[in-house]
């Protein structure tokens, strides 16, 4: 049983501060300083979990944030690792995956009826597709680990970015080294430490935290290294997203286990774990303990125990050539050293916690040891994981039985026990017989980044042969996550999942919480034994972010979508609008005015364009000015129209193709002078299209620059028969037809305020579009508001403007065309100017041309009212699909069901008879009609009939 | 947020007024999806400044980067 020695030197416990807490209903109690797993271990607690699939009892394994079978839950919070989360007063603690508490699983039963329980079970006896529901339910009850709440605390974690010269990932003695190194050549650390301190000598870790040029983060894991040295560091209630211009992995070895019979049971654990346990928390792995030694740490840790007066009756070292100086020390301090033995067999007590040993040696004579703790070393594996997903690669040497790296990927190195370099006071080392990856240039080379010599490796006698003692009984467990025995790895192996990638997919090797960092090369091992082939040529299975589980809360992003206001924003808002989104920006649907339904609203602006005026906000439309004596002509080759011909003060169509002659955006173009137009774009087209027309004049070269005025003019269309009327009041320009015509472009006073005035017709009324700088915006509407008031002008949304549009046969791009569509098929032919020399989509469209369309954006009628009818429902011709509806509305003004549609040719003959399916199934009847359907003439917007 | 845009390779657009209707058809759909170093548009979107990269797209790395002027004579219609 572990228990709490007195005061070791250099320990992380606070003595001074007890903190209480309870551990599965059970009142307990440890220090500050202490983790959860090592508070339960100072009060003699062994068994903190119970195994995955099995229910086994199991305690401390390797005390290095790798215990998967000492998860708890923590009040709300599932999975906590105990070896590695601080103690807290209060907390309520209890084993997750057990029924009815740790002590008591109802489900131990699984660990008798495990020789049931085949490796590929689930493959093997779930493939009825009948039965598979109720077996998922029973499955999804067994398996799993803690409970999330449903009604858990919605937690945030912040997310932080920093930026580092150097990042250096671990805080042992290599670690610390080269960041001391790095930092006193001038460069900018950051050093990470998962543990809460730096792990080095004292000396070396107070230099670091000294040292101006390092930042030291502590209780922090490089979860994964992405493209560009780009590194996510993970602390518990933050996430740093560091840009590392190198990165020095220091991230140390992790221990391996050795394979017998029991070699899970609670009291069997890793030799470090008994060395953290003892040096950081003051913790004895038990009363009587044994070790067994692959390689000098073993023998190290029982020298270190010994002098905190902790009881070791035998140290067991399978080797022919034992550690003989160190065997000596042990021998002369009462310590029995058996050379060329073997630990083949643990036995438990009642309680499920180690209790004695069986030893063996080569010619099988046995041993029986009564301990409560064996502390085993079966070897050490390289932390490389981190090297892997960087692009690097690992081979296995023999002669020290261990991955180590082969090649280094650019812009990183790798120091320490990480290369498989273990003793600490080794020279540096020389020229460097690494690959490193191409490119990867002077950076690796000039720090002396290399794995050491062979020969170096093999006097740090740090790699071990493979400590395996197979039983036929089972219970030799390769994986300590998912519970897998040496027998189901065999097992898998002669099914025909014989290499390395699909034994790990069949048996789930290495897929647990811990992602086979104690597993991988002991399955590895097996495999190549199996197949009796030697390791290296088994290979490794790749190791891929994360390095470990990471919290969802860090990973989950906070949605980071901003909409734009226009700067009549606060208006809208006072005038009682419902907000709808185009593109980014924020818009006013319609404004409603009481209580009556939505469609009273826009009918009602829709009245008032018709019958007196109407404002709408348009600001939000793309604005560009286009400045030089080639202005005309790049227009000319960027849209399919005419410009460099365009009179001063006149307005144009502009309509934008892409190199396949479709349809990608539309606008109006104005000449203000010679050299300047300014035009407008679509409000979701905006930034795009702006960005290609730099392109494009960066690639054509004319004479010519480009400025974006989007957000530097407010922009209104105030539309309707008394618009003139309204806009007279607040100017004195001449806005009369001769003046001012139709399509006309001026600069004019209003309100007061210099403005662009251009006369459009897109609602089908005459109208003007005011385009006004900025910080003018609101004055000018209010002016317009209150000259407008005793006309009726009424405020417009998008809705109505839809319908308004419909009803003159506009369309608008995205909605009525899609990523096929092109003018010939919009009906829009009369916007191209095919004779022009070039210009985008020109030469797609000759082809399109000849080939003729495939489809024709038609107008279509019912003489009803249609609620049901939809954008998107189907023309059905015959059995086959004819076309489909884009836009549809009742329209007031009409008394009339309009819409278009795009169909195929056949049927855009005017009088065609489109039969259309509802969403219910039920089938209506539109007439193909042309367009405009309101003001077929065109007569309003130009003057005419305008009072 | 991103500082950059990516704007697709560079490609030699063939003279619209003498190519065949399948040479054009080609440069309009086609791409080269073969991992070598290529010429590539890239746009700082801050500055609105276009130019050219040439990127390794198997190490994805950038090997040079220069002014849109360099190419113009090759692909400017």
């Amino acid at each position: 049983m572990m228990y709490r020695l007195p005061p070791v030197p250099g320990e992380w416990i606070d003595r001074t501060r007890r903190l209480d807490f309870t551990f599965e209903g059970r009142r307990c109690a440890g220090y500050a300083g202490d983790t959860i797993s090592s508070a339960l271990a100072a009060g003699g607690e062994m068994i903190l979990g119970r195994s995955f699939k099995y229910h086994r009892p199991r305690g401390i394994l390797s005390f290095a944030n790798h215990d998967v079978n000492a998860l708890f839950q923590v009040g709300a919070l599932p999975n906590v690792r105990g070896d590695v989360v601080a103690l807290e007063a209060g907390m309520d603690v209890a084993a997750v995956n057990t029924f009815g508490g740790l002590q008591h699983d109802r489900a131990r039963w699984m660990d008798s009826i495990s020789r049931f329980l085949p490796v590929g079970f689930y493959y093997k006896a779930f493939h009825s597709k009948r039965l598979f529901p109720r077996w998922e339910r029973m499955i999804r009850r067994m398996s799993g680990l803690g409970r999330l709440p449903l009604d858990a605390p919605r937690v945030r974690t912040p997310k932080r970015y920093a930026f580092c010269d150097v990042l250096v990932i671990g805080g042992g003695t290599s670690g610390v080294t080269a960041a001391l190194h790095a930092a006193d050549q001038g460069s900018k650390v950051l050093l990470v430490e998962e543990s809460p301190y730096l792990v080095a000598a004292a000396d070396l870790n107070a230099r670091a935290h000294a040292h101006p040029n390092i930042e030291v983060l502590c209780g922090s894991y490089a979860a994964g290294i992405y493209a560009d040295n780009w590194v996510a560091l993970i602390e518990l209630q933050r996430m740093t997203k560091v840009r590392a211009g190198r990165i020095v992995l220091a991230t140390g070895a992790i221990e391996q286990p050795a394979v017998f019979r029991n070699n899970d049971l609670p009291g069997v654990l890793l030799v470090s774990a008994a060395q953290r346990l003892l040096k950081r928390h003051a913790i004895a792995a038990g009363k009587s303990v044994a070790v067994l030694a692959l390689t000098r740490s073993g023998y190290e840790a029982a020298l270190e125990l010994l002098d905190q007066k902790v009881t070791v009756t035998h140290v067991i070292d399978p080797r022919v050539d034992a550690d003989g100086n160190l065997a000596e020390i042990l021998k002369a301090r009462g310590v029995i050293v058996l050379a060329q033995h073997g630990v083949h067999d643990a036995q438990a007590d009642s309680a499920g916690c180690l209790q004695s040993i069986t030893v063996r040696t080569a010619a099988a004579s046995e041993l029986r040891i009564e301990c409560d703790a064996l502390l085993m070393n079966g070897g050490w594996a390289p932390a490389t994981q981190l090297l892997l997903q960087a692009g690097g690669k690992v081979e296995f040497d023999p002669a020290v039985q261990m991955h180590v790296p082969s090649i280094l990927p650019a812009g990183m190195q790798i120091v320490g026990r990480a290369k498989g370099e273990f003793a600490s006071a080794a020279p540096p080392p020389q020229a460097s017989p690494v690959k490193t990856g191409e490119g990867a240039g002077t950076l690796v080379h000039e720090a002396g980044a290399s794995v050491p010599s062979l020969a170096q490796r093999r006097k740090d006698r740090m790699g071990a042969p493979f400590a395996f003692a197979a039983d036929p009984r089972g219970k030799d467990f390769i994986d300590f996550d998912e519970d897998l025995q040496v027998k189901d790895l065999e097992h898998a192996v002669q099914e025909g999942f014989d290499s390395i990638e699909l034994l790990k997919r069949y048996t789930t090797v290495g897929m647990g919480p811990s992602q086979g960092k104690h597993s991988n090369v002991n399955a590895a091992r097996v495999l190549a034994r199996v197949r009796g082939l030697p390791v290296n040529a088994v290979g490794l299975t790749t190791a891929r972010p994360m390095y470990h589980p990471v919290p969802m809360k860090h990973l989950a992003g906070r949605g980071f979508a901003p909409e734009r206001a226009t700067p009549i924003e606060a208006r809208h808002r006072a005038a009682n609008a419902v907000w709808m989104l185009a593109g980014n920006w924020r818009r006013p649907e319609y404004y409603s005015l009481n209580n009556n339904p939505r469609e009273h609203h826009i009918a009602g602006e829709v009245a008032a364009v018709r019958q007196a005026a109407g404002l709408i906000d348009v600001g939000t439309l793309g604005k560009i000015e286009i400045h030089g004596p080639d202005a005309g002509e790049f227009l000319d080759r960027a849209y399919c129209g005419r410009y460099s011909d365009l009179p001063t003060g006149m307005t144009r169509y502009a309509l934008m193709l892409d190199e396949s002659g479709t349809i990608v955006d539309d606008g109006v173009v104005s000449r203000l002078d010679v050299n300047c137009f300014y035009f407008t774009t679509t409000t979701g087209g905006s930034a795009t299209v702006y960005r290609e027309l730099l392109r494009l004049n960066a690639l054509w070269g004319l004479n010519c620059s480009l400025v974006n005025v989007t957000g530097h003019r407010a922009a209104f269309n105030l539309a309707g028969p008394r618009s003139r009327d309204v806009l007279s009041r607040l100017t004195s320009a001449d806005l009369s037809d001769g003046g001012f015509p139709y399509l006309g472009a001026r600069a004019a006073t209003v309100a007061g305020v210099e403005v662009r005035l251009l006369r459009v017709g897109f609602v089908g009324e005459l109208g003007y579009e005011i385009h006004v700088p900025y910080s003018a915006a609101v004055s000018v509407w209010d002016a317009l508001v209150r000259a407008g008031a005793n006309v009726g002008l009424r405020l417009f949304g998008v809705e109505a403007q839809r319908l308004l549009r419909l009803e003159k046969g506009h369309f608008i791009i995205g909605q009525d065309t899609d990523g096929l569509t092109n003018p010939l098929e919009a009906q829009a032919g009369w916007a191209v100017k095919m004779q022009k020399p070039f210009f985008i989509g020109q030469r797609s469209l000759r082809i399109l041309a000849k080939r003729g369309p495939r489809q024709l954006l038609v107008g279509f009628e019912i003489a009803e009212r249609m609620p049901a009818l939809r954008e998107c429902h189907l023309i059905i011709e015959g059995d086959d699909i004819g076309g489909r509806v884009t836009s549809v509305a009742y329209s007031v003004t009409l008394g009339k069901t309009i819409g278009l549609a795009m169909v195929k040719p056949p049927l855009a003959v005017i009088g065609t008879k489109l039969e259309i399916r509802l969403t219910d199934g039920a089938m209506v009847q539109g007439v193909v009609c042309p367009t405009p359907f309101y003001d077929r003439e065109n007569k309003r917007q130009k003057l005419e009939g305008a009072t | 947020m991103s500082e950059f845009a990516y704007g697709g390779e560079v490609r030699d657009m063939p003279d619209p007024d003498h190519c065949s209707d399948a040479d054009w058809t080609g440069y309009v759909f086609n791409r080269s999806g073969i991992a070598a170093v290529k010429r590539e548009w890239w746009c700082h979107i801050a500055s609105g400044y276009w130019f050219i990269a040439e990127r390794d797209t198997a190490r994805d790395i950038v090997i040079d980067t220069y002014s849109v002027d360099k190419l113009r004579p090759d692909v400017r219609p």
